[in-house]
């Protein structure tokens, strides 16, 4: 899993019909000190995540294990809400 | 499976509630030598381990197994401490330190 801070949604029309009332939220990747990180990826929402706020994003096939999301095709999804990272 | 290094933890109290009940490390991946290699990942954890030590760890779906019949939605899991890692160095690689005698 990686942390990444939501910085907008997706809104798209025509899509798969198992995506229908699930929210796309655009992330970028943050370290755990919270600097930003290269790229940004596209996810799917199953925490009522929003902009601004650090999130725990899973990729991959473990991201249909996500509430809502089996048997969908999905990569990326956002499973939690981060409140604190603590570093040693 | 990978190495790597046990560098501190994630609270979040919104999740999915497959994740209840579950810790969340940061995990600096390490090579066999213990020097750090690549980005920091977040893992749950299966085994208890604490900050500093040193862990190998599963990615990929095959990290929710370990919580069977629960399936958490993770793509990363602590599975072991590791004890020691022993390396055997190829028999023409001279070892750190030492120097080629001169002329």
């Amino acid at each position: 899993m990686i942390l990444a801070r939501v910085v907008g949604t997706v809104v798209a029309t025509r899509k798969d019909p198992r995506l229908e009332g699930k929210k796309l939220l655009i992330l970028k990747p943050v370290s755990p000190e919270g600097k930003d990180e290269a790229g940004y990826v596209v996810a799917v929402d199953t925490v009522s995540a929003g902009v601004r706020e650090r999130v725990l994003a899973v990729s991959g096939s473990s991201a249909r294990m996500a509430e809502g999301c089996k048997d969908t095709p999905v990569d990326t999804a956002v499973v939690g809400i981060v409140d604190e990272v603590s570093l040693d | 499976m990978f190495l790597g290094r046990v560098v501190g933890c994630v609270w979040a109290t919104v999740k999915d509630r497959n994740f209840v009940g579950l810790r969340l490390l940061v995990v600096q991946p390490v090579t066999p030598e213990m020097q750090d290699a690549g980005k920091r990942v977040i893992c749950t954890d299966w085994t208890g381990a604490g900050a500093g030590e040193t862990v190998y760890w599963v990615r990929s779906k095959e990290a929710s197994y370990l919580f069977s019949p629960q399936e958490p939605p993770t793509d990363a899991t602590v599975v072991g401490i590791v004890d020691t890692v022993h390396l055997k160095r190829p028999a023409a690689e001279p070892r750190s330190g030492s120097r080629e005698a001169p002329c």
